[in-house]
């Protein structure tokens, strides 16, 4: 559909020098605004080269020192198996109960599956910084309702958020609790919109249900699947609001992922120049991740296009 | 058996929606309820227990919450317009003319959602005090629209491109200038996509943290950076603790309600129709 509308557009530009012009007028005021941004991220590039701190009067050129600092550090290292881990786990995990719920939702045709399609959209709304409040509300040992369930099994004081041993996994399923339901979206959207007719000619096969999952609903929803990884492993990568409203990074440095340290370095410390090296490695990081997600997701709809036909 | 099997499978799936809906609903209602318990009954009861709203009084009555309420009313709904106003035309832009290098500047602009928000902050945070901006509206509107700019103009140019053209050239054919058409015509046909986007938009903004943390503090406080100062004090009022987190998610989850149908769409940057 919006395919065609483009190629019928084409005709529009082989008339005069003021609508050719106006498509980038249009654009103009958006790309300064947002540019205008960004010219701070090439400003990083360069203050990443030199000793800028909010101390100093001035900075000076030091070329790679901040650099070969870094990356020789072992916070660096730490750092960025922090982020990592978070990324990686909190995504696989969103991905596996996401896609699990999507599917139950869609089976089960019933009352209950159509009330919770409204209601399981509210974490997602909240705040990181409030979900965090929310949890700790939960997990607290002397008001959270967590420590009164766990009583019963005989636990006592779970530490969660406390030490270094599960520090990672309360954030990871606060990250969980929040973001599952952009997965349960999105796959719950990609399985309504799959093509009615190769299901039932495959009935007539008489493929069993699970033959059919992997052979026909799984391609086809592929496209759908490499999107909701791509905006989740970007953000999870990244995420900087739960970790520090929950610990600052701690306890120790058992949380301190590459965003946390670059914060903690350039203001707490006043390291600037010293503080950009972490960000930028993870952006670079994000970047190429994201670039490969989008190939495949290419490949991954043509190949899908080839099913419905 | 067969049947039976059946109805076994049906009630295992039910209980497993279950499960998961107990592990996202139920830290909403447990928040809801300890808002509404008093000091000394947050920790001797669990159910049971007198509602008061002495805790919402002393939040929104007798500190300074209500106004930073305000503020992120005013950052977050002044960053929407700017990006309504700039970015529904560019959208438009994108979705009907062909024009050189249209699908890069296009991507250029979903990228920015990308970009690490710590790594634009920390050069920003210098900038900003050079030119005065830091710790201002104006400030925070702008920055914001990182956030609110690539979710309006991608989500936006999706429901332009579901238009079809034929409309448009018989509006001109009618001696309808483009003006005309795309105030008259276009604007009231994408207008319920172009409603959910802008609250979809208002509600990631009213929700970021970074950016004000960081650029902000003294003068301007939003809810989300206000709201730590909660959680930084042990001094176990986590009634009040409550009544912040409530009040600040609940606007968010009402305009979830509205925007239903588009969800979908919004949060997938229109890659996913929904």
């Amino acid at each position: 559909m919006g395919k065609n509308n483009r190629n019928k557009a084409e005709d529009l530009n082989t008339v005069p020098f003021k609508t050719r012009v106006r498509p980038y007028l249009i654009v103009a005021p958006s790309l300064i605004i947002t540019i205008g941004i960004m010219i701070p991220f090439v400003m990083a590039i360069w203050f990443s080269l030199t000793n800028y701190s909010f101390k100093l009067p001035n900075h000076k050129f030091v070329g790679l020192k901040n650099w070969v600092d870094v990356l020789s550090s072992g916070t660096f290292w730490n750092a960025l198996l922090v982020s990592l881990l978070y990324g990686i786990i909190s995504t696989v995990v969103e991905m596996a109960i996401g896609m699990g719920v999507a599917i139950l939702l869609n089976n089960l045709n019933n009352k209950l599956s159509k009330i919770l399609r409204v209601l399981l959209v509210f974490p997602l709304m909240v705040a990181p910084v409030t979900a965090t409040i929310v949890w700790q509300l939960m997990l607290n040992s002397s008001v959270g309702i967590v420590e009164k369930l766990l009583n019963v099994f005989g636990i006592f004081n779970f530490p969660w958020a406390a030490s270094p041993n599960t520090a990672l996994m309360t954030v990871v399923m606060i990250d969980v609790w929040v973001n599952t339901a952009f997965i349960i979206l999105l796959v719950l959207a990609g399985l309504q919109s799959l093509p009615k007719s190769p299901f039932e000619s495959a009935k007539i096969d008489g493929g069993s249900a699970w033959f059919n999952f992997i052979n026909l609903t799984l391609p086809m929803l592929k496209p759908s699947l490499y999107i909701a990884l791509l905006f989740r492993l970007m953000a999870a990568l990244q995420e900087y609001a739960v970790i520090f409203a929950l610990t600052k990074g701690g306890p120790g440095d058992s949380l301190m992922s590459l965003s946390l340290t670059a914060y903690q370095t350039g203001f707490r410390f006043q390291k600037f120049g010293s503080a950009l090296p972490y960000i930028l490695v993870l952006w670079l990081i994000v970047n190429v991740a994201a670039k490969q997600i989008v190939k495949r997701q290419r490949a991954a709809q043509k190949q899908a296009a080839g099913l419905e036909e | 058996m067969n049947n039976g099997k059946k109805r076994l499978g049906y009630a295992v799936q039910n209980l497993l929606l279950i499960i998961y809906a107990v592990f996202a609903l139920f830290p909403l209602i447990w928040m809801f309820i300890i808002s509404l318990k008093s000091d000394t009954q947050v920790f001797t009861t669990t159910f049971v227990f007198t509602p008061t709203l002495s805790n919402y009084k002393e939040v929104l009555l007798r500190s300074d919450y209500v106004s930073y309420m305000i503020d992120s009313l005013i950052i977050s709904g002044g960053a929407v317009i700017v990006s309504v106003i700039v970015g529904v035309p560019a959208a438009y832009a994108l979705a009907r003319y062909n024009f050189h290098r249209k699908e890069d500047l296009a991507f250029q602009i979903l990228s920015f959602k990308f970009a690490p928000e710590i790594l634009v902050v920390l050069p920003l945070f210098m900038i900003y005090q050079k030119l005065g901006l830091y710790d201002s509206y104006l400030g925070l509107i702008w920055v914001y629209q990182l956030i609110s700019m690539p979710l309006l103009i991608w989500v936006v140019r999706g429901y332009f491109e579901d238009i079809s053209v034929e409309i448009e050239y018989a509006a001109q054919v009618d001696g309808y200038t483009w003006y005309q058409i795309f105030f008259k015509m276009l604007v009231p046909l994408i207008k319920p996509g172009l409603v959910s986007a802008a609250l979809l938009a208002f509600i990631f903004a009213w929700n970021s943290f970074t950016f004000p943390l960081i650029l902000a503090g003294r003068e301007i406080q939003p809810i989300t950076v206000a709201i730590t100062k909660y959680l930084g004090t042990d001094t176990a009022h986590y009634g009040q603790l409550a009544v912040a987190a409530t009040v600040s998610a609940v606007p968010a989850m009402i305009f979830a309600l509205c925007i239903q149908k588009h969800l979908v769409r919004g949060l997938s940057f229109g890659a996913v129709k929904g």
